[in-house]
């Protein structure tokens, strides 16, 4: 087949990903970002220089072959295009959307060096998003018959896990203990970030090959990793669990009616819907003023929703804006949204009236001064410098630690400070568990977690292939091309 | 999964269910409660677990209708099937032999009382089970308690059956007659709780009790849970639900239960209209 390649064009302007008009932000939980039309995506991939050595890949944690696919995508062939992403994961709807791409394969881009990198998260989305609008069907997939290997939590990590997992003909099982799918993805991501269907979709996938879902079940509590083993057959087992458990600051009034970590604040809304009640059941206050303390993901998730309800909403972070944490993309939505921004300030205490309402806080001001352990410069508070402000509803998204409920009920799981802790081949201190994700690492990303479940995955399968010969049918991918 | 094979009504507006529930059949502790969704659309709600058969693979629980999660419960029938059930949560309650345990309960605390006082029951102690109700129709699991139980103690409002006053009340009645227990164990409505553990803490006399904040995800993720109990604050579906009683900040949990009372009127109307009830 003859294919015609359109002419390169590196100097081109990288394009711009259009998005949602503010009206619309400011009353809807439409996706915000709208993704490149074909036109736009015909612009992008001409950009793209098909380096010989493209670092784009290797930059890439889960090794998508970059240069292929956009290639594929200047051929015109979009289906194509899919099916190289899909090699690697299937989940580019999710990571076109919610991967910190400006840290990884972008960040690598050698077009980077002199001009914009390519936008290579955009055009990652635009071909999930066609695949699915063009609803190709789908080839039957073989159901596993191996080994049995469970998967502790239904994030990122064991998500990304269960897929080559169960390539590799392993029975997968998901234990999630919510009553939906994602882990973060699904309480804490909004879904004008990420819209639920297509998180719903691309877990669907894994379904139909053979990958079993049980919701609401705790290991630890429901389960033990014991009874996993000894009277469920599993093989080996994957903990990926990760960072649930919300900080708080420790201030006076921070139990007042009002005062959410953002964990609760998000959860209320993204899972149970709050933002609907009364049509749903599950409320949430927010009040005329809203304070999100914090600077990371979580505050500009809490933030927007905020506004979206109603409520004046400030970011309140004790840094500047080069320290915040969040994705780029969404610091600058939240600012578009009209999220008030107040540097260089935290708050010290927290006052309600008799009933136990949130009312008032009171806050310091801070400078920066010599870089702490995080590397960013250290926040110093100002002698004298408090000052009170009026608040209904106060979100604390200052972080959170590893969940800790399963490490609780296995003493013999070895954790240092709730993180448990792995060996180079991502084992745990109990023979054939593993760990991986933001259990592993504290808070970290998606992208990260998906790497740690994809080697832990790895690390299963030759863990069990070493024990259990050749009970497990060859790996397809590193089939030699005659098998 | 989650289906309903046995429903007892036990009052106009308390039901007791089993459930089926393999996994939490078999491993459920005395003072373990779970989170269920009776509907897809429906809250998380914390339930106690008040009882539970490996062999059948069931739990039971009992709900009273209080707002629209609970009323839509204890409207489910057998056969019917829970959207979602979850557990067992929390810390199991701490049960020693002592001697002589006084096991204080409330309302529907009755029914959550009953696994701990088996408990202490089959730790060798003598249990004194004092329960309170309304009125003689909400006197719940009466003989279920004789048997877990080495007394029981009934007083009602009215007067209607067993001592004639509240819970508390009944307790300074009985603490005249009767030698000064070991150990108390706590459970019910929030007030019920706090005056009991206050007298208690005049008798001298450890107490346990289980709170009830409003829960969400029952997994120590949200914190919406928390609860301060000796100046520091716990999250009490993984930490508890049970706590020194003297210790609790009891002001803080019931105005903290009070945080969604004009939301939860709302949805509670908008509910009795659409089932053609009336307020
Ligand atoms: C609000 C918010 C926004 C974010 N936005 C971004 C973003 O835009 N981009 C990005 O890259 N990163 C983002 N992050 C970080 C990212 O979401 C996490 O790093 C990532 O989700 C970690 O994945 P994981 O698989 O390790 O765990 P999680 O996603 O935390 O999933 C763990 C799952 O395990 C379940 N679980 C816990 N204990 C048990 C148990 N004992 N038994 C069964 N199940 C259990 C939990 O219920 C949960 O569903 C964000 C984080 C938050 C909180
Ligand atoms: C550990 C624990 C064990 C419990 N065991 C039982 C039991 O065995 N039987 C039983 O009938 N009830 C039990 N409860 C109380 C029960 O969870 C509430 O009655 C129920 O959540 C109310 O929901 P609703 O929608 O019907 O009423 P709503 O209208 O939502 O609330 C009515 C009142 O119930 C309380 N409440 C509301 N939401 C929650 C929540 N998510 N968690 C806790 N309390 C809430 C508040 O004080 C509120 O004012 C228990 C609560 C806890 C925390
Ligand atoms: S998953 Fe992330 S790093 Fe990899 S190609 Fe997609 S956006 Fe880039
Ligand atoms: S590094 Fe950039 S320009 Fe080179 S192949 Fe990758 S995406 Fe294209
Ligand atoms: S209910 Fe969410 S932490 Fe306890």
């Amino acid at each position: 087949m003859g294919e015609t390649v359109p002419k390169r064009n590196p100097k081109a302007p990288r394009q711009e990903l259009p998005v949602l008009d503010l009206v619309r932000r400011a009353t809807t939980c439409d996706e915000v970002s709208l993704g490149f039309n074909i036109e736009q995506a015909k612009a992008e991939v001409v950009r793209c220089l098909n380096c010989k050595d493209a670092k784009c890949i290797n930059a890439c944690p889960l090794r998508i072959d970059i240069k292929s696919f956009i290639y594929r995508l200047l051929v015109g062939d979009y289906d194509g295009a899919y099916e190289k992403i899909a090699e690697q994961s299937p989940f580019p709807g999710v990571c076109g959307r919610v991967c910190q791409h400006e840290l990884f394969c972008e960040d690598a881009c050698l077009l980077g060096t002199k001009l914009d990198p390519v936008a290579i998260g955009s055009l990652e989305r635009f071909c999930a998003d066609h695949n699915r609008e063009s609803a190709r069907p789908e080839a039957e997939y073989p159901q596993p018959t191996g080994p049995k290997v469970a998967l502790v939590g239904s994030g990122p990590a064991s998500l990304i896990a269960a897929f080559d997992l169960v390539r590799k003909n392993y029975r997968v099982s998901v234990f999630e203990a919510l009553h939906g799918l994602g882990g973060v993805l699904a309480y804490g991501i909004p879904p004008f970030r990420l819209p639920r269907d297509i998180l719903n979709e691309e877990i669907a996938r894994l379904q139909r090959m053979g990958v079993e879902f049980i919701t609401n079940v705790i290991v630890g509590k429901t389960v033990t990793l014991d009874e996993l083993f000894n009277e469920e057959a599993f093989d080996a087992v994957f903990v990926g669990t990760g960072a649930g458990l919300p900080w708080l600051m420790g201030i006076p009034g921070e139990n007042l009616i009002g005062v959410y970590t953002a964990n609760e604040f998000l959860t209320r809304i993204n899972l149970m819907h709050a933002h609907e009640f009364p049509k749903t059941d599950t409320p949430v206050r927010v009040g005329a003023r809203t304070v999100v303390v914090g600077g990371g993901n979580s505050a500009m998730d809490a933030a927007r929703w905020g506004k979206r309800m109603g409520s004046q909403t400030t970011i309140l972070f004790r840094r500047g804006r080069a320290e915040l944490k969040a994705r780029l993309e969404e610091i600058e939505h939240a600012e578009e949204e009209g999220v008030i921004f107040e540097y260089l300030a935290a708050p010290v205490a927290l006052y309600g009236d008799q009933d136990g309402f949130l009312r008032e806080m009171e806050c310091i001001r801070m400078k920066l001064g010599e870089p702490d352990s995080s590397g960013r410069p250290s926040p110093i508070p100002i002698p004298g410098s408090e000052y009170r402000i009026p608040v209904d509803t106060v979100v604390m998204a200052i972080g959170q630690g590893p969940n800790p409920t399963l490490q609780r009920a296995t003493p013999q799981l070895i954790a240092k400070k709730g993180k448990i802790v792995i060996d180079e081949q991502g084992q745990t201190s109990i023979p054939m568990v593993f760990a991986g994700g933001d259990v592993v690492r504290g808070g970290s990303t998606v992208i990260l977690a998906m790497r740690d479940g994809r080697a832990a995955a790895e690390a299963i399968d030759r863990a069990l292939k070493g024990a259990q010969g050749a009970t497990c049918e060859p790996d397809l991918d590193q089939a030699p091309a005659n098998a | 999964m989650n289906r309903i094979l046995t429903k007892r009504q036990l009052t106009p507006e308390t039901a007791l269910f089993e459930v089926e529930a393999p996994r939490i059949a078999r491993r459920w502790k005395p003072g373990n409660f779970i989170i269920i969704r009776p509907t897809p659309d429906s809250e998380r709600i914390p339930l106690t677990i008040v009882g539970g058969n490996a062999e059948r693979g069931t739990i039971t629980m009992v709900v009273q209708a209080i707002g629209k999660t609970t009323r839509i419960t204890v409207a489910l029938n057998e056969g019917d099937s829970l959207a979602d059930l979850v557990g067992p949560l929390g810390e199991a309650a701490s049960i020693e032999n002592v001697g002589r345990v006084l096991c204080i309960a409330g309302g529907v605390g009755v029914a959550e009382l009953l696994p701990v006082a088996r408990a202490f029951g089959e730790a060798g102690n003598f249990v004194t089970a004092m329960c309170g109700a309304r009125s003689t129709a909400q006197m719940i699991l009466d003989e279920e308690l004789r048997q877990a139980a080495s007394e029981v103690v009934w007083a009602t409002d009215d007067g209607s059956h067993g001592f004639h006053g509240n819970v508390v009340q009944c307790m300074r009645d009985w603490i005249t007659r009767n030698p000064k227990p070991d150990l108390c164990h706590v459970i019910g409505p929030i007030p019920m709780m706090r005056f009991s553990a206050e007298l208690t803490r005049e008798w001298g006399v450890r107490t346990y009790a289980s709170l009830n904040p409003i829960m969400i995800d029952g997994t120590g993720m949200c914190g919406g849970c928390r609860v301060t109990v000796g100046g520091k604050v716990r999250f009490a579906c993984v930490e508890g639900p049970e706590f020194d009683a003297h210790q609790v900040d009891f002001d803080e949990l019931a105005r903290r239960n009070r945080a969604y009372l004009a939301e939860e009127r709302q949805v509670l109307e908008s509910h009795t209209c659409r089932i053609g009830l009336g307020a």
